[in-house]
């Protein structure tokens, strides 16, 4: 290569500054580094000396550029994409609310971040007090008797509360094995059962959009001294209050089965209900939805789990537990001989804990039930403003979200919900979750599951449906135009079925 | 109410146009006997309280890792499944831009490039680290992607009996046990750790070798450096396993590891796990971290968790997008690979961002650093009378040792002094994993509760070792 070097550059490789960025491997020179490492001031130790044949002779292909270039990398990457301080981010069932700041200051305080967890218990008081507190607030807000913050996730949640369901019966020298599962439930609650050995007994959504009392009757007589429990979302995936809830309890549990509540939607019940006074058992709570900890691209989440009286035996291990001989101050405990066990290592995802903790004290119990209130009011906002251009999936109230089909828009344009989502893109938007809840789509039609949460204004939301209805305006008279969107992105439809068909999992060099 | 915009009459002109009467009239369908009976009591603070009232809290701790020690933080020696680093202001930096953090799962591939991008960029970092073509967008932590290895392994051999190393991470091999145990009820009292370390503090090939004689064993699992921080001869390990028909898993909580150590695929593993955050984000009392997943290509259809894969756009531009997710429970449901969703994203990125810091080079100067102020650590500290290595076999950044007296008298000895020495092998809720499975009638070596596991790494110097070993000296006269 000549040492003059200038290379081809095209105009269309930037589109409103918005740079075509090649990864991070394909950039910089060889040797080219930026770190910041000490000076050795002890005898460096040759590898080989110590480990021989198990010493690395290569290093890892990682990439070689300059502080400089990995800042503007991923400055650049991040303008690619879309976020709740962008706009709007209506995806259903995610509650994809306002990330508070004051929330990222509290976690960086150095008497949070800087704790190791395999510190000694006396040096760790402020961080076992703070997962004390959240654990109270937990509990005022659910009516639960405890609740384990050690799930990282949603799902890791639901994975930890139905473990506590089994041994629970194992516990009595009982083993049943079948979970009620609604049909409308998001497919972590099935995966779930299949990871714990039990089996899913589908429930049919009645034909008004919540669970048929009925069909859960028919359910446990189909299955005598077999009933495990249900997994009941609440309000469910379809954005209904499940009006149910208290006789299918009472249902379950004559049955000898336990009741599972879903919380992933537990932002439309603060201050309204308190699953675990309502026969619930057991519920995993998302602080990342209802509790405002960012979603992060897709994590870090907590799923924080509550438990009425008969599961507290079998909750993971360790929990906080204040000083027992009245000193002051907290401490974990071990010494549960019922437990389930470790969910994973350390505590949970503390830093989520942190953010939602600040959060819960900075609205305080009014500011939370005002949350759900206006929660409620957004989406059923939105329901009113398009449900003469959208199809409504039921008819019944809304909470927190509110499910659309494209059943009127595909007959009579044919333009479906994918491309309803696409073309959202073109008008500044974040497409609602798509093609769920299942019962939404059945014969066919495409759901669009739309939750404004309450941090988004009333002029907002108007925006919002004008370009709902712009696109189903436009679809009538030119439906190709929502066929072919995006058109503003920079990048354009992503061929899906190719990355599928011939998986590139990993950048490998090209000589 | 600075997050919820609503004026009194916004909420009068919403009303009107929902047609409901009052605010309370939204709830009207919520029957009486689900209805909540009182309001909810938590007191509101503004933010200068609600800073003040966290700071108050937060002071109550004492930190094992400060911006600089002399601002409170302890001088701390603490590894144990989570050695933190030095990350540079760079990532924190970055993790803070809105665009990174207050976005979720790149469902909509054409608003999520960057997401996509980062993790395409992960998945090949995880992949040459572990030396193993395929790894996933991360999971929740070291443990839970252990627990997952394993039971990835018996699905691809059909075999339900799996062999623990006794010097695995004793979270990992809690999380393996009640993740089996819950897949296969009382018959996961099979999975005890019942492969004993000998004086090298290595897994015991002869006792292995004859637990894996019956052939019926679907997966071993091992920890390199293991739990007392000593490398495993991962290539005898691998050839054992393989000649049995067994598939290896190789469990690493310390990725650094592998710029001065042959990476566990290099040596035949067939799935490696390990955990990123010690090179991510402050320790913060062990979460959020992030499971770090890589397996051989030819597996990638029992992987759990996400992946994100390269396609092409509309144009023939390059492009990312979340892929082969036939494999998860939003597709498959009850038939999933795991029931998990999402994975851990701005944690992956931070890790992501940190060792493109640190490039190729500073990767392996890095490793090189740490293992030199390591060993010089094990020769200052083993000078103090009484004390001594516990295991003959080479370590990384961590390693332990053997003192002439109970090791967490020590510690808490050493904490009053503001020195953070290390984690005792009895200590912090370790080795609950004794109690509860069989061991099919192997002797296991007991931890002994003179064991101290301690890391040293960049952050230390030849002043701070001193100062270790002078405390150590004084505390044990």
């Amino acid at each position: 290569m000549s040492d003059r070097r200038i290379p081809e550059v095209h105009p269309v490789d930037t589109l409103n500054l918005l740079h075509t960025e090649k990864l991070i491997f394909e950039q910089g020179a060889p040797g080219r580094s930026g770190a910041s490492l000490p000076p050795l001031d002890v005898p460096a130790i040759d590898p080989a000396s110590l480990f021989g044949s198990m010493a690395r002779t290569e290093a890892p292909l990682l990439p070689e550029v300059s502080e400089v270039e990995v800042t503007r990398h991923f400055t650049r990457l991040s303008r690619w994409n879309y976020a709740i301080d962008i706009g709007l981010y209506p995806l259903g069932s995610c509650t994809m609310k306002y990330n508070p700041k004051v929330n990222e200051r509290t976690a960086r305080m150095p008497g949070f971040a800087g704790v190791h967890p395999m510190q000694l218990e006396s040096t760790m008081q402020g961080a076992l007090e703070l997962m004390w507190r959240l654990e109270q607030c937990l509990i005022e807000l659910t009516g639960f008797q405890r609740v384990t913050l050690q799930p990282a996730a949603g799902a890791h949640g639901e994975l930890c509360g139905i473990m506590m369901v089994r041994a629970y019966h194992t516990a009595r020298g009982k083993s049943p094995k079948k979970v009620l599962i609604p049909d409308s439930a998001h497919g972590t609650n099935p995966a779930t059962c299949a990871a714990n050995g039990l089996e899913v007994v589908g429930l049919k959504t009645g034909a008004d959009g919540i669970i048929d009392l009925e069909s859960v009757k028919a359910a446990i007589a189909a299955h005598p001294n077999d009933i495990a429990g249900i997994m009941i979302t609440n309000p469910s995936t379809l954005g209904l209050f499940e009006e149910h809830l208290g006789e299918i309890a009472d249902l379950v549990h004559e049955a000898g089965g336990l009741v599972y509540m879903d919380g992933a939607n537990f932002n439309a019940l603060l201050g309204k209900v308190r699953p675990g006074a309502s026969g619930v058992d057991v519920m995993h709570i998302n602080l990342h939805k209802t509790f405002t900890t960012p979603h992060g691209g897709g994590g870090p989440g907590s799923g924080v789990v509550g438990v009425g009286e008969r599961l507290v035996p079998f909750l993971p291990t360790p929990i906080v537990e204040p000083l027992a001989d009245g000193g002051e101050g907290y401490r974990l405990d071990y010494d549960r001989p019922q437990s389930i066990g470790r969910m994973r290592s350390f505590f949970g995802n503390f830093g989520m804990f942190v953010r939602a903790y600040t959060y819960m004290r900075e609205l305080g119990g009014e500011g939370l039930t005002k949350a759900t209130e206006m929660a409620v009011l957004n989406a059923n906002y939105v329901r009113a403003l398009l449900s003469d251009v959208y199809s409504l999936a039921y008819d019944k109230p809304s909470m927190h979200e509110v499910v659309f089909t494209d059943k009127r828009l595909k007959k009579e344009t044919g333009v479906q919900t994918l491309d309803v989502a696409k073309r959202l893109i073109d008008f500044g938007y974040h497409p609602p979750t798509i093609y769920f809840p299942l019962p939404a789509v059945t014969g066919g039609a495409g759901a669009l599951m739309i939750e404004p949460t309450e941090t988004e204004a009333p002029e907002t939301l108007e925006h919002f449906c004008a370009a709902m209805r712009a696109i189903a305006v436009e679809a009538i008279a030119d439906p190709s135009i929502a066929k072919s969107a995006p058109l503003n992105t920079a990048m354009r439809r992503l061929d899906e079925t190719k990355a599928a068909r011939n998986p590139k999992l990993r950048w490998t060099p090209t000589t | 109410m600075r997050y919820i915009p609503h004026t009194e009459d916004d909420v009068a002109r919403m009303l009107r146009v929902v047609g409901k009467p009052s605010v309370a009239s939204l709830f009207d369908h919520i029957p009486e006997r689900l209805r909540a009976k009182r309001p909810l009591d938590i007191a509101p603070l503004d933010e200068a309280r609600l800073l003040a009232h966290l700071g108050e809290l937060g002071a109550k701790s004492r930190p094992a890792v400060g911006v600089t020690e002399r601002e409170g933080a302890a001088l701390s020696f603490l590894g144990a499944g989570l050695t933190s680093h030095h990350v540079p202001t760079a990532v924190d930096m970055m993790l803070m831009r809105s665009e990174w953090y207050t976005s979720y799962t790149p469902y909509q591939p054409e608003v999520s490039q960057g997401t996509l991008t980062a993790i395409f960029e992960f998945q090949t970092m995880v992949s040459e680290l572990y030396g193993l073509g395929l790894a996933n967008a991360s999971m929740y932590d070291g443990a839970t992607a252990a627990a997952e290895a394993l039971m990835m392994a018996e699905r691809l051999t059909g075999k339900h009996k799996s062999l623990l190393s006794y010097a695995l991470h004793p979270h990992y091999t809690d999380t393996i046990y009640t993740y089996l145990r819950s897949q296969h009820g009382h018959e996961a009292e099979g999975y005890a750790p019942c492969v004993s370390f000998g004086k090298d503090g290595r897994v015991d090939q002869g006792q292995l070798s004859a637990a894996l004689s019956a052939g019926d064993v679907g997966c071993v699992v091992v920890q390199s450096p293991n739990f007392f921080g000593v490398v495993e001869d991962v290539a005898a390990i691998a050839k054992l396993a393989h000649d049995a028909g067994a598939l290896l898993v190789v469990a690493n909580a310390e990725p650094l590891a592998f710029g001065v150590l042959q990476s566990p695929g290099a040596v035949g593993a067939d799935i490696a796990v390990g955990e990123g955050i010690g090179l991510a984000i402050p320790p913060s009392l062990g979460g959020p971290g992030v499971g770090l997943f890589a397996a051989r290509p030819e597996y990638v259809r029992q992987l759990p968790g996400r992946l994100v894969g390269e396609t092409t756009d509309k144009d023939g531009r390059r492009g990312y997008v979340l892929t082969l997710a036939t494999r998860e429970q939003h597709i498959r449901r009850e038939k999933a690979t795991s029931n998990i969703c999402t994975n851990q994203g701005l944690i992956a990125l931070a890790f992501t961002i940190h060792m493109s810091l640190l490039g190729r080079r500073g990767f392996t100067e890095l490793a090189r650093i740490n293992l030199s102020l390591s060993e010089h650590a094990k020769s200052v500290l083993t000078k103090v009378p009484g004390v001594s290595l516990a295991f003959t076999g080479a370590t990384f950044n961590e390693f332990t040792l053997a003192l002439p007296r109970n090791a967490f008298d020590v510690v808490k000895a050493l904490a009053e002094r503001g020195i953070y020495a290390g984690v005792s092998s009895r200590a912090a809720g370790l080795y609950r994993a004794e109690t509860p499975p069989s061991t099919g009638g192997t002797k296991l070596v007991a931890p002994d509760d003179r064991w101290l596991t301690l890391a040293v790494t960049e952050r230390h110097d030849r002043s701070t070792i001193d100062r270790l070993a002078a405390a150590l000296t004084e505390v044990l006269r």
